[in-house]
Parts: structure tokens; sequence; C-alpha cells
């Protein structure tokens, strides 16, 4: 009797851990930026896509941190609506005039 | 895998920003510091630039042009600094591989913040603030504080309130780590149970607050953070002495057992054993008294599977002797020849608490936490008998998660609470449980830009309030940059426990009168309001090394049912249901300067208006100054590499005038005068180890004249220690120490 209801009780929650693996996948990438300003933008791009779950830009390292359901978007999305805001990514490079757009003190170096 | 670190303080050398820049680059090999000599550092897109020194150091001309500076070098990866305020020190950790980047930034933490992002208008206070009123516990931590206002309970116990947005303690929800703890029997003297060294941090949130701890925030709520077995040091040690004959002692072990757990225990001693009567009146103006404080935490942490606990016990133990210089209390207790009081509290509180963090999905987290304690306090005050056993549960699930992605997020849990109180007042005894359990869901919503909201609301199920919903909300808008509007709003509830809550009443020979009206609550019925705020804040920039922060705020609290003290009529209080109106208007203006990191000036202009129907009618609330100023001055110099420091601190407080009730012996006084109280302190660390310090409270040595009415003859009916404007005990200087290991 013990025995089933353990089985009960964990089987609903193995299957929510292994559904929760499947609806949400980490990814990390580099995207061009300087300052707070920056952080703001480039989280907002990402997270302005239905499916982006969380988002989290780095000043220094220059690295974005995401968490999105693979099933709703893929990355390469992820990367054209940062690069729509100006700021190069590992995979896209931002347009000329989306560069030139930017505010000032997001003006990174281009390599 | 070697581990680099480069650490480059930035420093400025006059107050123009066109001033250079200095500092040094490091790195770190196997915990040992060596200097970078030859790293490349440079304004970004610009030609102005430098190499370090033999020391690892730089010096560079600031330019207009921009705020990025660029270090390079070689097998490190080029790192970029913004260099906006003169307070910054970045830490960079690298690895040598270049393949996973460990980056860490810290910025010199102010000692008292404001938050710029919080939707709720929160006031942080750190330990480094917490240090600026050495002495000794949570009641004596907010002397620096604009916030909230500190005032003496009464003549004989030396204890001292706090109040907010112009309402007492009761009305504020004060927590230790998230759980409710002064409050019910602890209302009176809690905040002295509270070793200021124990604590890590302290949240001050105005107005309606949040609904995940519960229903009984009116005014406001206060939570602190106790030390953390974990990140606290090893070993820690305070001594302090007063003049008045106080001694305190704390002590904190701390060590890690393994990866996992780690424990720390925290001793806290306190002794008054001198008597004074400065003024004259026969009455020692603080009393003798004696606390043990223990408390034992474990902690347990994996933040690879991303689970935190918090396992916690304490034991309190203290003991006040206070009333007539000569009053002995083996043999002059229930005698009617001397006036003496002993009260005596021992606490035991114990809490366990569980965190867990969904490593995949971080934003996904659920805590559980519950908590016992039992309370008991054994005391008479002259012929007064008054003992009061508290014994209380609480316990608390929440759940937090996002909606769709971390811009929308929510918050959902579960409470339960029980209370049970047993009274004796002289020879009536009360008894009264409070049983209460609920459910709240809270919604966040942030445009990471310039707005954001919370919207709370709980239903509870109360054995003897009913059933009911609290509604809170909280909204932030930035128009302009560095520019924030806040609003809120809300309810709360509360059972007013009236003689643990006005405990100075028993230090007065009034009659008590309770108009009972079939309520629940000692025949009275719950009390409830209605909190509204506007908050105001705009930060300046003039010139680099200045920055200038004004914000207003103010609040309104209606009460739609309060149980009314009214001292209003000579030789009685009573208590009664409000009929009619109670509201509480406050309005405050506040200046903060910062001059780099090393110089701070904080003013703050208060305004109360706190009327209610009495019976007598609709009047200022007694003891409360409609006008309250305050300024501080803190100041700290440069330390230098061994941490070698002065830091200053003085305080002023300017307290305008105080209804007073009408008494039939010094009938002519309709308000007190106005006074001023200055407090300061200086300390001198002479390394990370070790700092001592000196300080004076009252240094202008202001005290109100005969504080205790009738204190001639404390058995008849005119006595009342209970109607205290200013400090009893005049100027107090003390000295200290504190042992870091």
């Amino acid at each position: 009797m013990k025995k089933i209801l353990i089985i009960l009780l964990a089987l609903p929650l193995g299957m929510v851990a292994q559904e929760k693996q499947k609806k949400s996948t980490k990814a990390e990438f580099k995207v061009h930026g300087n300052c707070e300003i920056c952080e703001k933008r480039i989280e907002k791009a990402a997270l302005s896509i239905k499916g982006v779950k969380s988002a989290d830009w780095d000043i220094p390292s220059n690295q974005i941190s995401l968490i999105y359901n693979p099933a709703k978007v893929n990355l390469e999305t992820i990367h054209a609506a940062i690069a729509a805001k100006g700021h190069d990514t590992s995979e896209t490079k931002a347009k000329e005039d989306d560069y030139d757009a930017l505010p000032n003190c997001c003006k990174y170096d281009r390599e | 895998m070697r581990k680099y670190i480069i650490i480059v303080c930035l420093s400025w050398g006059a107050v123009f920003s066109q001033d250079p820049v200095h500092g040094t680059v490091q790195y770190q090999e196997n915990n040992k510091t060596y200097p970078l000599t030859g790293a490349s550092v440079f304004w970004q897109n610009t030609s102005i630039g430098t190499v370090t020194d033999i020391d690892g150091a730089f010096r560079l001309e600031k330019t207009p042009e921009t705020d990025l500076l660029i270090i390079s070098y070689v097998g490190f990866k080029t790192d970029t600094l913004i260099v906006q305020t003169p307070f910054i020190t970045h830490q960079m950790i690298q690895n040598h591989n270049d393949e996973l980047d460990e980056v860490t930034l810290t910025q010199r933490r102010k000692a008292s913040q404001k938050s710029y992002i919080e939707t709720q208008n929160i006031l942080k206070v750190s330990s480094e603030e917490l240090l600026k009123a050495a002495c000794c516990n949570l009641s004596e931590s907010f002397e620096t504080n604009p916030a909230i206002d500190v005032n003496f309970a009464d003549a004989l116990t030396g204890t001292k309130q706090i109040k907010m947005l112009g309402l007492s303690s009761p009305y504020l929800l004060i927590s230790e780590e998230n759980i409710p703890m002064v409050r019910g029997a602890s209302q009176a003297y809690g905040l002295t149970f509270t070793p200021g060294t124990w604590v890590e941090s302290i949240q001050i949130s105005k107005g309606a607050g949040s609904v995940t701890n519960g229903f009984e925030s009116i005014a406001g709520q206060i939570n602190t953070e106790l030390k953390k077995p974990l990140t606290d040091i090893p070993f820690f040690l305070n001594l302090f002495g007063s003049i008045n004959g106080r001694y305190e002692m704390n002590t904190h072990f701390n060590h890690k057992i393994d990866e996992k757990w780690s424990t720390g225990l925290y001793l806290h001693g306190n002794k008054r054993t001198e008597k004074f009567d400065n003024n004259n009146d026969g009455f020692l103006d603080l009393p003798v008294s004696e606390q043990i404080n223990l408390m034992n935490r474990w902690q347990y942490t994996d933040l690879e599977k991303g689970w935190v606990s918090f396992l916690s016990w304490r034991y309190m133990k203290d003991d006040k002797l206070l009333g007539t210089l000569s009053f002995n209390p083996q043999k002059d207790r229930g005698m009617n020849n001397r006036w003496g009081s002993e009260i005596k509290t021992r606490r035991w509180d114990a809490s366990f608490k569980l965190g867990y963090v969904f490593p995949e999905t971080p934003y996904q987290s659920f805590g559980f936490q519950s908590a016992f304690s039992s309370h008991d306090q054994d005391s008479y005050y002259g012929l007064r008998t008054y003992d009061i056993n508290q014994e209380s549960f609480y316990t608390n699930l929440i759940f937090n998660s996002i909606i769709g992605n971390t811009l929308n997020k929510f918050k959902v849990g579960l409470n339960y609470s029980f209370d049970t109180y047993m009274e004796l007042v002289n020879v009536d005894a009360f008894q009264r449980t409070d049983q209460s359990v609920g459910g709240f869901f809270e919604f966040s919503h942030d445009n990471n830009d310039n707005f954001s909201l919370i919207a709370g609301v709980r239903m509870d199920f109360h054995n003897n309030f009913g059933s009911f919903l609290t509604p809170r909300v909280h909204f932030r808008y930035v128009p302009l940059e560095k520019f924030v509007i806040r609003l809120s709003a809300g309810s709360g509830r509360k059972a007013a426990n009236i003689f643990a809550e006005n405990q100075t009443l028993f230090a007065t020979n009034r009659a008590i009168k309770i108009e009972s009206s079939d309520g629940k609550i000692y025949g009275l019925d719950p009390e409830k309001a209605w909190n509204y705020g506007l908050g105001l804040s705009k930060s300046f920039y003039i010139g680099d090394p200045h920055q200038i922060t004004l914000s207003a705020d103010y609040y309104i609290t209606q009460f739609t049912n309060q149980v009314v003290v009214d001292f209003e009529r000579p030789r009685e209080v009573s208590f009664y249901n409000l009929e009619g109106e109670s509201t509480a208007k406050s309005f405050q203006v506040e200046l903060d300067y910062y001059f780099r990191d090393y110089l701070n000036f904080r003013a703050a202009y208060k305004n109360y208006n706190v009327k209610m129907d009495y019976k007598s009618g609709f009047l200022q609330k007694p003891l409360l100054a409609k006008n309250r100023f305050f300024a501080n001055l803190g100041w700290e110099s440069k330390p230098n590499s061994v941490g070698k420091q002065w830091r200053y601190d003085l305080t002023y407080h300017y307290v305008g005038a105080q209804r007073l009730v009408h008494n039939l012996i010094d009938r002519p006084r309709g308000f007190s005068p106005k006074y001023s109280l200055w407090t300061t302190q200086l300390t001198y660390v002479l390394s990370e180890k070790f700092e001592i310090y000196l300080g004076g409270e009252n240094i202008g040595n202001y005290r109100q004249p005969s504080p205790i009415i009738g204190s001639v003859d404390p058995f008849g009916v005119d006595f009342d220690a209970a109607q205290v404007y200013a400090p009893v005990f005049g100027r107090m200087i003390y000295t200290g120490l504190r042992l870091k290991i």
C-alpha cells in the first residue's frame, strides 16, 4: 500500500519534471553592447518574443543567458530580434541603420 | 586551472570631473595577489591611454567623451568598465583558458539605500548603517533613519518605542526573515530582544506592503535579516560599555562543517548594574537589568541542486528591576511603602525554513517556513500584576513562477497561524486563541523600463475576525530619467492586544476601563484600516562626485475600526471601539547628498497629522510631535592598504511640540516644549579585523523635567509615568570594540 502511494505521489512529480525539461532549454551566446541601457534593450528584445521565458545579459562578459521553449521559438529568431535592435550577436550582424540608431553609450566597437 | 583576478580600484584625485582616475590592476594566483605590470588601460574609442607600472598602478586623465574604460593584457580577456560614479570597485575573475567567463562586479554599498527599481517604497538598511548606532539592539537601530521615529515608551523601563507614518509599532508588521516576530505579547519590549550585531540588514517598506506575510500590516513592514552562518565571518566579538553602567557583549562563532552544512552560535549578554536618579524624583531613570540571549543556526546549501535550508533555535531571558531607588523586591513587593516593579521575560523560538530553486528554470522556486515561539512575561508594577503568556505557531508555503516570461511573475501560497494568549491583569484573567488560515496570490509586472506594478490579494479565515479579503497594490512609473512616481493602496487588520501593546498604562494608577461591545477580543472588535500612499523621488548628478536625491511621500491611513486608547480623562484609561473617524496623515520630504562615497548628508522634514474621535472630541494623538526634522552627516576616510580608516557620524533630531493629556496635578501643560537631540559616534578601524568606537547619545543633555507625574505619591491616584515626551536620562557616553576574525 505504501509503495503504491509513493509511486502515485512520485509519478506526477516525475512527469512534471520531465515535461519541464522539454519545455525549457538554456542557451548562452555573445551580444555586443556596453552599458545598462544596452542591458535593458537586449533583454527586452529577447523577451519580446513568445517562448522566451528569461533573458539575462551581463555587461562585462557580453554574454546573454536565455531560457526558452524550443517548441515555440528557435534560436535564430532570437538572434534576429536582438540584431534588429542594433546589437550584433555571435550569429547575426545588425544592419548598419540599426547600429547607427543605437543610443550613444551602446555604440560598441564593431569588428 | 589557474584563476586570475584583475582588481581595478578607481579613485578620483580631486573634485573636478576632468581630474585623473587612479587605479591598480592585479591578478590572483593560488590565493595570492600580484600586481599586473604592462597592462594597457585606455578610454574606449579614444587615443587616451596608458600602461600600468611595476606596481600595477596607473593614472589616466578623465575625458568627457566616454565613461568606458578598457583594460587589456595578453592572456586575459579584454574588459570594459563603466566609470560613471566615483565609488566603483571592479573585480574581474577570469579563467586563463578563456572558455568560462566568471565575472563578478562589486559596488561599494551605501549604508542605506532607497531603491530606484523597486515597485514598493522600500528603504534598505545595511549592517554598515546599523553600526552608526553602536548600541545595542533593534529598537535602537533606527535612530539614524528618517523613516522611523523613536520615542521613549515611559519614564521607568528605558524602553524605546518606534513609530512609522505617525502610527506606533503595533500597526507595523515586524518580521524576522519574513516570520512575524514582534507582535502580541512581545509588542512592548520585543525590539530589545534582538541584539543589533545579529542583524545583517533591515528592509523598511512604507505603506501597504506585500500580502505574502499576512494581513496584519497597516502602516508598513519592517523585516530583519539575521546573520547567516555560511556568509558571516568565523568569529566576531563586540564589547560595549557606557557611563550609565550599561555593559554589552556579543560573540558570534560560525563554522563550516562541510561543503553543504554550516552552523553558527550567537551569544549576547547585557547588564545594567548602576542606579541613577539624575532628576532627583526618587525613581531610577533607567532600570537595573540583565539579558541573556542565545541563538544557534544551521544552514544547508546545495546550490547545484537548488536547495537552501535553515534550522534555528533561540532562548532569551530578560530581567528588569525598576521603580524607586530604595525599592527592595524581597521586602517591598506588594507593600505600599516603596513603589517598584519587576519584569521577567523568558522566550523560546524555533524555526525551520526550506527553499528550492528549480535548477533548470531558476525563475521558479518554492519556499516553506515554520516557526514556533513561546513567550512568557511575569511582571508587577507597584501593586498591579501583569502576566502574559503567548504560544505561537506560524507556517507558510510559497511558490514563485512566471507567466510567459520573467516580466510577469507571480507568487502564490498559504499561511496558517495559531496564537494562544493567557493574561493576568491584577485579578482578572483573560484567555484567547487566534487561529487563521489564508491563501494569497500576488502578480507583478515589470516592463523592464519605466513601469512596474505589484497587485496582491489574500483571503483569510479567522476564528475571531471571520473571513475577509485583503487587497494591496503598488505602481511605479518613471516618466523622466531618474524620476520615480510610486502609488500604493491596501488594507490591513489586526487584533488589539490592549494590555501588551499599552504596557505603559501599568506605570500609572489610572483606572482601566474596557467599554465592551460584545466583540471577541476583550469584548472589542478587530482593527481595520486602509492605507494610501504617493511617493516621488528624483536624483540629480551635478558634476561627477556629487549625487543628490530628493524625495517626498505622503501617506494616509484611514481606520474603519480602531481600538481607541483614551488617556484624555484624568485618573482613567479607557479602551473602546472607534466611533467616527480616525486618520493618520504623514508627509515627508528628504534630501540625500553623496559626495563620492566618503561623505553623506541626509536631511528630512516630517509632518504628522494623526487625529481620531475620542469620547472628548476629535483630537490630535497625544505624545506625537506634529513636526519633526532630522539630519545626519556621515563621513569616512579612505581606507589604506590594510583597511585603516576613520568613520564619523552625527545625527540631529528636532522634535516639535506634542499634545499632552489633561491631568489634575500639572494642569497648565497643553503642549510639550520643542527640543533637539544630538547623537554622535567616532569609529577608528585599525585593520579589517579590529576597530574601536566612541560615541554619545543625547549629547546636548536634554531631559524632560519631572517626567513622572505624582512621583511624590506613587500609590496615589494621580501617579502617571506614561506621559513621556523626551529622554528621561541625559547624556550617555559609550565606548567599545569590535574584533572580527
